[in-house]
This record gives C-alpha cells, sequence and structure tokens, in this order.
C-alpha cells in the first residue's frame, strides 16, 4: 500500500515531467455536474432504471463488504478469547466481549513508544515536506536562475530510481552519522522528497502572475510574496501533500526495519512487523494493536474521504 | 507583424537580465534546503550504490574493488531467476484486478446510484491501511487449520491448503491480499477518466438499440484506454516492488520455512543486504531492479505511443 502510493508518485512524474499542469477535467466539478445529469436523465426512462441499479448494488455491495470484511473480521478478533480465534468452527461473534485485550496491548508491548515515535515521525515529515518542496518549487516554477534547470532535472530524476537503490548507502550514512535507532535517523531521508517538488512546481506553475507583481510592485521581497501571496492560493496541492505524506510515513516497512533493531525505538508499522509468526504472542491481543495501529490513518480517511480520495487520484493522474 | 513585435521582444530581452538581477540570491536560498538533502541523501546514494555493487563486502566490515564479480555471481545465482518468477507470478495476478476494477469502476459511476460515495469508500480502505497491521488479520483469514478462507471453501467441498506456509500457495495468498488493496485506488482513477467520458455518446449508442454491454464494450472501454493503460503501469512498477506485504504476511526465514523459495526481487535485495549483511551484492541486486524497471516503463512507454498514432 505504501508502495502504491510512492509508486504512483514515481509514474506520475514519469508519465511527463513536463505535463499540462492544469486539474484534469475529469475531476471538474462542472462537467461531472452537467455530465450526470444528463445521463441521469438518460436512464430515467421507467423500467431500465431500476433493473441495471439493482445489478450495481449487488456487485458493488457484495465486492464492498469483501473489501471491508478483514477490518471487520479484525474486529471481531480483538474482541474473542484466543481459544474463540483458534477454534476450528469459527466464532462469527465472541460468547463475551473481551475489551481486556485492548488493555494487554499497552501491557505487553512497547505500543505507547512506537505510537509516539509514529506520530513524531510522520508529523515533522509532514511539516518538512510542505515547507522544503513548497520554497523549492515555488523557486523551480517562479524565479530564474542560473542552473535552474540542471537542478530540476537533478531532483526530478530521482523519480525514476527505485528506493532499493538509495537504501543501502542511505543506511551507510544514518549508521556514520550514529542515527541508528534514533528519532531522526528514522525520519532523516523522509524530510525531503522529490516527488513533493514536482507536485508543488506543477501547483505554483499553474497559479496566476497578476498578483505576484502586484506585491512586488508594492515593494515585498521574494519571501513575502512567497509566504504572504502565493502559499495560501497553494493549499489544494498543500493538502495533496500532506495527505500522501501521512500515508506514506505512517504505513511504510522497509526503512523503519532497517534503521531500528530495538523494539522500543519502532514505530509501529515495523513493531507490528516483530510480532509475525511469534507462536507465543495471542493472536487477539495481536488484533488489537494493529486495529490501534491503523486507527488514526482510517479515522482521517473516514473524516476527509472525499479530500484523501480525490487527493490520491489527482497524485496519481498528476 | 514583424515589426510590431520587434518592440515587444526587445523589452522581454531587458526585461529579463534585470529579473535575474532582481531575484539575486533568493532562488538559491529557495531551493537549497531541499537540495542538500535531496544530495546527501538521494543522489550521492544512488551513485554510492553504483560503486559498491563493485566491490565485495567482508564480514568485519571494510570492502575491496571486485569489479563486475557481483554480477558475474548474482546471473548465476539461482534465486535471482527464482525471485525474478516469484515477482511475475504476483504481478500476473495483481493485474487480474485490473478489468475487475474497469467493471466495477464503470458500475460505481452509474448515474444516479445511491450510496456511491459509501461504496467509494468501502473500497478504497484497504489502500489506506498499514500494511503490517492488515497483515495481521489476513495471517488468520489464510489459516491452514482455523482459517475462515479454507472454512468457507469446505462449505464448496474443496480443501484449501495451509496458504501461508505451502511454496507457490504463500504467494498466491500475498497476490490475493496484493490485488484486494490496490482494487480501490485503480477504480478511483479509472473512475476520474469514466467521468470524462461525453454522455451524449451513451445517448447515441441507446438510440442505435445498444444494450448495456455493447455500450460498455463500444463506448467505455476505447474512451477509457488511456486511464486503463496509466492504471496498468502503476500496478506493474508496483507489483515489482513487492516488499510490505510479502514481508508482513509471510515473515522473515527464522518463522516461516516457505520464504527461501518464495522471495520477491526487493525481499531477496533485502535480504542479501540487511540480513547476511552482503551489500556489495544487494547493491547489485538493486541496480538489476533498476534496470528491469527502467525497461518495464520504456516498454510500456513505446506501447503507449503506438496505441496513442493509432487513434
Amino acid at each position: 500500500m505504501t508502495n502504491n502510493v510512492s509508486v504512483a508518485r514515481t509514474s506520475a512524474a514519469l508519465s511527463d515531467p513536463e505535463l499540462d499542469p492544469t486539474m484534469p477535467p475529469p475531476v471538474s466539478p462542472k462537467n461531472r455536474g452537467a455530465g450526470s445529469r444528463a445521463r441521469a436523465a438518460r436512464t430515467a426512462r421507467p423500467g431500465r432504471r431500476h433493473g441495471s441499479h439493482a445489478v450495481a448494488h449487488v456487485v458493488l455491495g457484495v465486492g464492498g463488504f469483501l473489501m471491508a470484511f478483514p477490518f471487520l473480521w479484525q474486529i471481531v478478533m480483538s474482541l474473542s478469547t484466543n481459544a474463540e480465534v483458534q477454534s476450528v468452527t469459527p466464532h462469527f461473534w465472541p460468547a463475551h466481549l473481551q475489551w481486556s485485550n485492548y488493555a494487554t496491548v499497552f501491557e505487553t508491548l512497547p505500543f505507547l513508544d512506537q505510537l509516539r515515535t509514529s506520530i513524531l515521525i510522520t508529523v515533522i515529515r509532514t511539516l518538512a515536506q510542505i515547507l522544503l518542496c513548497t520554497l523549492a518549487g515555488y523557486a523551480f516554477a517562479r524565479m530564474t536562475f542560473k542552473g535552474r534547470a540542471i537542478v530540476l532535472a537533478l531532483v526530478l530524476s530521482i523519480l525514476m530510481v527505485p528506493s532499493q537503490v538509495y537504501l543501502i548507502s542511505q543506511y551507510q550514512l544514518v549508521q556514520g552519522f550514529g542515527l541508528l535507532n534514533t528519532i531522526v535517523g528514522l525520519m532523516l531521508p523522509g524530510l525531503f522528497s522529490a516527488f513533493g517538488t514536482f507536485l508543488m512546481r506543477t501547483a505554483f506553475l499553474n497559479l496566476p502572475t497578476e498578483l505576484e507583481e502586484a506585491a512586488r510592485l508594492d515593494g515585498a521581497n521574494p519571501f513575502q510574496i512567497f509566504w504572504k501571496v502565493m502559499l495560501p492560493l497553494a493549499r489544494p496541492s498543500i493538502n495533496v501533500l500532506a495527505i500522501t505524506t501521512v500515508l506514506w510515513s505512517w504505513n511504510e516497512l522497509l526503512w523503519p526495519l532497517v534503521v531500528s533493531t530495538n523494539s522500543t525505538s519502532m514505530p509501529l508499522s515495523a513493531g507490528l512487523a516483530t510480532l509475525i509468526g511469534d507462536k507465543t504472542t495471542d493472536y487477539p491481543v495481536v488484533m488489537a494493536a494493529s486495529l490501534m495501529a491503523m486507527a488514526p490513518v482510517l479515522i482521517m480517511f473516514i473524516v476527509l474521504q472525499r479530500r484523501v480520495i480525490d487527493g490520491l487520484a489527482f497524485s496519481g493522474l498528476k | 507583424m514583424t515589426t510590431e513585435t520587434l518592440p515587444k521582444g526587445r523589452a522581454a530581452l531587458r526585461e529579463r537580465p534585470r529579473l535575474l538581477k532582481r531575484d539575486g540570491a533568493w532562488p538559491w536560498l529557495f531551493v537549497l534546503p531541499l537540495l542538500i538533502g535531496i544530495a546527501v541523501f538521494y543522489l550521492w546514494p544512488i551513485i554510492q550504490t553504483a560503486y559498491f555493487s563493485l566491490t565485495t563486502w567482508g564480514v568485519f566490515g571494510g570492502s575491496t574493488f571486485t569489479g563486475v564479480a557481483n554480477y558475474v555471481r548474482l546471473f548465476a545465482d539461482p534465486q535471482l531467476y527464482s525471485a525474478l518468477g516469484n515477482t511475475l507470478l504476483y504481478t500476473g495476478i495483481v493485474v487480474l484486478g485490473v478489468p475487475l476494477a474497469v467493471w466495477l469502476a464503470s458500475l460505481l459511476n452509474t448515474p444516479g446510484l445511491r450510496f456511491a460515495s459509501f461504496y467509494r469508500v468501502l473500497f478504497f480502505l484497504p489502500y489506506v491501511a498499514m500494511p503490517t497491521a492488515i497483515a495481521m488479520v489476513w495471517r488468520i483469514i489464510f489459516n491452514g487449520d482455523f482459517g475462515i478462507l479454507n472454512y468457507v471453501l469446505k462449505g464448496f467441498g474443496i480443501t484449501g491448503p495451509y496458504w501461508i506456509s505451502t511454496p507457490g500457495f504463500a504467494l498466491v495468498a500475498v497476490a490475493i491480499v496484493g490485488l484486494w488493496s490496490s482494487l480501490g485506488f485503480s477504480m478511483i482513477i479509472l473512475g476520474a477518466g469514466l467521468k470524462s467520458i461525453p454522455a451524449e455518446l451513451y445517448e447515441a449508442a441507446e438510440l442505435d438499440g445498444a444494450t448495456p454491454w455493447r455500450q460498455f464494450r463500444s463506448v467505455t472501454v476505447p474512451l477509457l484506454t488511456p486511464s486503463i493503460f496509466f492504471v496498468l503501469i502503476i500496478t506493474i512498477i508496483g507489483s515489482f516492488q513487492l516488499f510490505d506485504l510479502q514481508y508482513a504476511i509471510l515473515g522473515s526465514p527464522t518463522t516461516n520455512p516457505v520464504i527461501p523459495q518464495s522471495l520477491s526481487l526487493v525481499y531477496f535485495f533485502y535480504q542479501q543486504g540487511f540480513v547476511s549483511n552482503d551489500k556489495g551484492y544487494a547493491a547489485a541486486i538493486a541496480m538489476v531492479i533498476f534496470v528491469i524497471i527502467g525497461i518495464v516503463t520504456l516498454v510500456q512507454f513505446r506501447l503507449q505511443k503506438r496505441w496513442v498514432s493509432n487513434d
């Protein structure tokens, strides 16, 4: 899943670095409104509408259930006893709801340490990416300077390289700085993002120049123009960057697996991975821990659903 | 015409150096914080990995330049071909989700469909879930003794395998989860493409007496080809980078004996570089992955170009 986010990022940039930066027409709300109204009128004919919708509801209902089932099953398992989880005839509902499994998570696993690490690295990476990528993206989009084309090409070239190619060397660097098993080591390469720079450059290329020129005439310096005039206008793209960064940082596995070896310094994604195949752990407790580890991102998704879906689709389409 | 535009052109010429001067050091102040990070943590590592791939690492650290020795060893290593085959098998299964996503997306975009946003959330949920966390429940679902999947299969008279610990089935299990988690994202991208198809085309098709299936085949699919193509690229490249899900579902060789025969390319890389600590060899694997993904991308762009020109 994290993979997919980063891949969407990669291919997005691969597909065409100079792609037309406008929002893709399909997402334009005006088109959507007109199109669906016209089509609604077409399907409004008696007889047809009911039939075709029934098929859609059956297929999407069954599909949607299969999509949600692992989550529902995880909730059921997290409230069962270990014996119920392992019984040959499945218990679709526990005899008694075992809420104590959730309390056990905090007693038997370094859950709070890992949660704190996950929150810290995700928040700091997101803020750092927003700041650094908007600054650089703005300069690449709106400023003229010597070597701009070459520097930009260097940054964007990273998007074509799979992460394994820089992983070993990133590890050597972090090890060399003595930062293994530290929060700084965990977040470090992720503070910088070529994808974010690409995204923000596209956003700024897309904004009108008039406001900028007016501010310049008023005597604002480039940083003031950027900070007060242009940054607020780039809000929608900053949201997209924030959403993709939070998702990626929270869910990412390989980097934390490599740079953190003791379980108290791991984020949740790697912490849970240490429980895989551990015969001594009790399944319901692991289910409870997994649910709590996913919860922040799932809640963010459910609260912001449209924005997350459109944002990720948008970053994918770019 | 030319005489009219000339003065303007000259003005622009005069304007440019002035702009350059006005921006002065500012652009570098804007770019440098990012650039330093990118140079240290991305650009330099790429060069260093290319060099590492030409070195052999001792057990106690230290490395010697050994030229193409790693590559010679790698191309003679049956594990490389096994990892490549496993990755292809996984990719093949996950790609089956693309036609499924086309169908589901076209149903989801039925005009006036109620609960559409609810369905959309359900299908997208797996995409945002943490792989290691959701893998935990998939391990229970796939469990050979008490998993619900085999329980359901038994209802159809099929005796399910020990999914996670049987060679072959282990990879299929991972691919099922891979398909499950990527379906929603594909559907959203395809949905955006579907919305751009003019409703008049469907009206015309309907006037001509086309059945819904015929409309799907003759209007939806051809006009959706660019989106389908894009989703294919993303799915294939993503599948070639399989690691998180595999590690999270199958575990490591110490807990699951089936791992050595089920390695994906990236897992093979991780195993060599960070478990066996053979960083020179792992660097060579990374370079091979880089080349393979580069070739896949190139081939796909060639195909895309051909398709575009035929259109």
